[in-house]
């Protein structure tokens, strides 16, 4: 085509409103809107900041997830691995509290940051070097995940030392300018994991691997590289959680984290992001969060459906946004 | 070419047709792939189906056998007509196509692969012990050395073919297509399959042969048929045929003006040299190299090795290399990352699954492979990339509505030039294109070989693979032929011909005469 034909051709195909991509935020606002009219507490600055914190967990995960999955991979061990870096995290924070007073709190912070990433890089070279389903492998280090930290509990709880609490506590309770500290360190792993996905060379990689690993390896990407990259964001955010949990509760037991890998993949898929890779949407996977926690909330503040449901609306919810988005997409 | 009139009236004493087409013809939509076949095939005898890749060949034994219905046409069994709607209509009545590729179930036992489906039962048992042995007297009749319950999935793949066979022999048949059965096979084992088509032969069994190897044809055939573009040559005795015929019966065409005019010979020293390349543990080897100013064409059957070649020089499989100099310089280990670092890139085949996101812009396409020369630094350069888009639009001639396509919604041809222009991003000396212009209209053809022309005339090295005559012929300045994983033949100037490029790559190569006759 010639220059003047290209300069005449349009740089998008028009203003035209992706519904599929917009889906979880109307989801999120269509529940609030419920939520408002079946109690008027809903809606009180209390109970909203309440439940964006207790989101915070699924969301920062949630971005290390989107990763992996939209390398075409999947990340099973999660909830477990969380347990088991609190778990080091408890240990090394309060064998340190002794020397180090409260700067064991960050020192600790950084182990956690350290395992966490280990644990998914050795899941991501467990996954490519041995070229294993990720689904196989991460079944199995869920298992030993999760021994582990029932083994380091002794079947019970591992408390973090009484001198750190007062200090570590603002973490998960305390807020900046009004804004809890768990928003602010989710907004800033989500900005992170946008960033990282739409505007660097690696996110590029990423998707291009979970949409067609084959065009990716015949034009020179690593793959095995980007996949096991993929694995290490997830380890790392599971120790960024990890590290806002232990104030919340201030122990470790072999429950910690329990499930919680259903609930992130969930989240992740509700928010838009392809299970089979290629297409990621990281605001998505923030918005799948909220939608969790805020139905949740909504089924305790009503007396309509009891809150032992939760996880069935939940699970209906998964069920319900796929074949929403099977019947935008095949318009 | 003096050849006997072909053989299409039945002879007073020939034995009455078991099976006999009459215009078979087969259309997809508006795409005739196959026209006013007439075919006679007789009990006892080998009947050889020879043609170019996409001749018709396959074609026409799906229609005889089942997996197809003809659009238009007839056929008839021992004077009745019939017509199949399935395989198992075509099976039922004596007619068994065996596939080229291996179509056994791996974890089963040859026995219950023979059986699957038809399996014999006492009461509401399997009957194992009956179906083993009627099992292992088919074996015994194919000559194969597996058990009946030998796993399939640990017999070499030649026993598979034999299984493969057996199984057609389970029933009594009247007619069996053999689609390439030597494909897959090493020398001795076709010798072992030769025979038992003779032995079918013997028996009575009407065998329609399909084979690229026409010395197999030579050595097998009773009578022969030539298809070429769909449409039928003719049925000569094969006494009456010598391979060199049977390869000029196969081609029979011109070159049309849809090529640029050959350039001067190229003499600066090579841009790519690759010795002792190996790929796939053995499979196959090759050396080659080409010079700047040089369209090198590699020739060959579909299956003779010369895609996997060049993925084992890019290290998209299994290789390993003697040397590798890119002008020069050499290349320590097969790999795309490093042979585009050296300047050398590779266009795949397979636009759509190994080539193209096709569900991602024309930006992320174009800059997936060179992202590191575009935008050296760790975050992208939006700019940069929308002005990649803009070039390569333009300088390759890609016809968009918007510039926010996919690619999964461009035409073929439009494809192949983003493709095209994704590879050359990385600013290569040496470009090796394969398959460069399948599935794609004559005008998009054109324009691509007019870019080739233009990067050799601009000093670059071209490497060609095409499974399409003409255009090798019309393109290269030097052609490479490859047959069974090996380099069997080299020509140049005017002997690169179609009729020598057919012959080098379907005869056993032991005949010189013929190529120095052409």
């Amino acid at each position: 085509m010639s220059s003047a034909e290209i300069a005449t051709l349009p740089e998008s195909e028009g203003f035209r409103i992706r519904w599929g991509d917009l889906a979880p935020f109307i989801a999120l606002g269509v529940i609030i809107l419920l939520g408002t009219m079946i109690n008027s507490n809903f809606m009180s600055a209390n109970n909203m900041l309440n439940v964006i914190t207790r989101s915070a967990f699924i969301a920062i995960i949630g971005v290390g997830a989107t990763f992996v999955i939209a390398t075409g991979g999947l990340d099973l061990s999660i909830g477990s691995m969380l347990a088991f870096v609190v778990g080091i995290m408890i240990m090394a924070m309060n064998a340190l509290a002794p020397s180090l007073g409260p700067w064991a709190i960050p020192v600790g912070a950084l182990v956690a940051l350290v395992v966490g990433s280990l644990c998914g890089l050795m899941n991501g070279l467990i996954v490519t070097v041995g070229r294993i389903e990720p689904f196989i492998v991460t079944l199995g280090t869920m298992g030993i995940f999760r021994a582990l930290i029932t083994y380091m509990t002794d079947g019970g709880s591992l408390s973090i030392d009484r001198s750190l609490r007062a200090a570590y506590r603002p973490l998960y309770f305390g807020d900046f300018l009004g804004v809890p500290y768990p928003v602010i360190i989710t907004l800033v792993i989500a900005l992170l994991g946008a960033f990282i996905l739409y505007r660097t060379k690696y996110g590029r990689r990423v998707t291009a691997v979970g949409s067609n690993a084959d065009v990716a390896r015949f034009s020179g990407v690593h793959v095995g590289g980007v996949r096991t990259m993929a694995f290490v964001i997830q380890g790392f955010c599971v120790a960024v959680a990890a590290i806002c949990y232990v104030p919340r509760l201030g122990a470790a037991t072999p429950t910690t984290g329990q499930l919680w890998e259903l609930q992130v993949i969930t989240a992740v898929v509700i928010g838009g992001t392809l299970l089979r890779g290629g297409k990621a949407h990281i605001w998505g996977t923030v918005a799948g969060a909220l939608i969790l926690e805020v139905i949740a909330n909504v089924m305790v503040l009503s007396d309509m459906v009891s809150e032992y449901l939760v996880a069935a609306v939940q699970g209906a919810i998964i069920i319900i946004a796929m074949l929403a988005h099977r019947f935008t997409s095949s318009r | 070419m003096s050849l006997a009139a072909p053989d299409t009236a039945p002879g007073r004493t020939a034995p009455a047709p078991v099976l006999r087409a009459e215009s078979l013809s087969k259309a997809y939509g508006p795409i005739t792939v196959l026209s006013d076949v007439t075919l006679d095939i007789r009990p006892g005898e080998v009947h050889a189906i020879i043609g170019e890749n996409g001749a018709g060949k396959s074609t026409l034994m799906r229609l005889l056998s089942g997996h197809a219905e003809p659009t238009g046409g007839a056929m008839a069994m021992a004077g009745a007509p019939v017509a199949f709607t399935n395989a198992v209509q075509a099976e039922d009545a004596g007619i068994v196509l065996v596939h080229q590729e291996i179509l056994l179930a791996p974890d089963l036992t040859v026995a219950q692969n023979l059986f699957l489906g038809r399996e014999l039962s006492r009461l509401f048992a399997v009957d194992d012990r009956r179906m083993n042995r009627r099992t292992a007297e088919v074996l015994a009749q194919v000559g194969a050395s597996a058990r009946p319950w030998t796993i399939v999935g640990d017999l070499p793949l030649a026993q598979r073919q034999l299984v493969q066979i057996a199984r057609a022999l389970l029933d009594d048949r009247k007619v069996i297509i053999l689609d390439e059965p030597t494909a897959m096979l090493a020398h001795d084992e076709v010798d072992a399959l030769l025979d038992i088509v003779r032995n079918l032969r013997a028996q009575g069994v009407a065998v329609l042969y399909i084979s690229h190897r026409l010395e197999e044809v030579e050595a097998l055939a009773d009578r022969v048929t030539v298809l070429r573009d769909g449409k039928m040559i003719g049925t000569w005795p094969a006494a009456d045929l010598d391979q060199r015929q049977m390869a000029e019966l196969m081609v029979g065409r011109e070159l049309s003006m849809l090529y640029p005019p050959k350039r001067e010979p190229a003499t600066a020293e090579p841009a790519l040299t690759v010795e002792d390349l190996t790929v796939d543990h053995g499979r196959i080897t090759g050396s080659f190299s080409v010079r700047p100013g040089e369209v090198l064409g590699i020739g060959g059957m579909i299956g003779a090795g010369r895609t996997e070649l060049i993925e084992g020089l890019m290290g998209l499989r299994p290789s390993q290399a003697g040397a590798i100099r890119v002008n020069g310089t050499a290349v320590a280990k097969p790999g795309v990352g490093a042979l585009m670092a050296a300047g050398v890139v590779y266009l795949t085949e397979d636009r759509k699954g190994k080539g193209l996101l096709l569900n991602e812009g024309l930006g992320p396409n174009l800059i997936l492979q060179a992202m590191d020369m575009i935008n050296p630094r760790l975050r992208l350069d939006r700019k940069k990339e929308a002005a990649v888009v803009r070039s390569a639009v333009e300088d390759y001639d890609i016809r968009v509505r918007s510039l926010s396509i996919e690619a999964g919604q461009l035409s073929g041809g439009n494809q192949q030039k983003l493709l095209l222009a994704k590879v050359m991003q990385a600013d290569p000396s040496v470009v090796i294109i394969d398959e460069p212009t399948r599935g794609i209209d004559i005008g998009n053809k054109s324009q691509i070989y007019r870019f080739i022309d233009g990067l050799v005339r601009a000093g670059k090295a071209c490497v060609v693979i095409s499974s399409e005559l003409p255009e090798l012929v019309g393109l290269s300045d030097r052609v490479l032929v490859m047959r069974g994983g090996r380099f069997v033949a080299e020509l140049t100037g005017g002997d690169i011909t179609e009729q020598n490029v057919v012959y080098a790559a379907a005869s056993s190569g032991k005949d010189t005469e013929g190529r120095k006759r052409a």
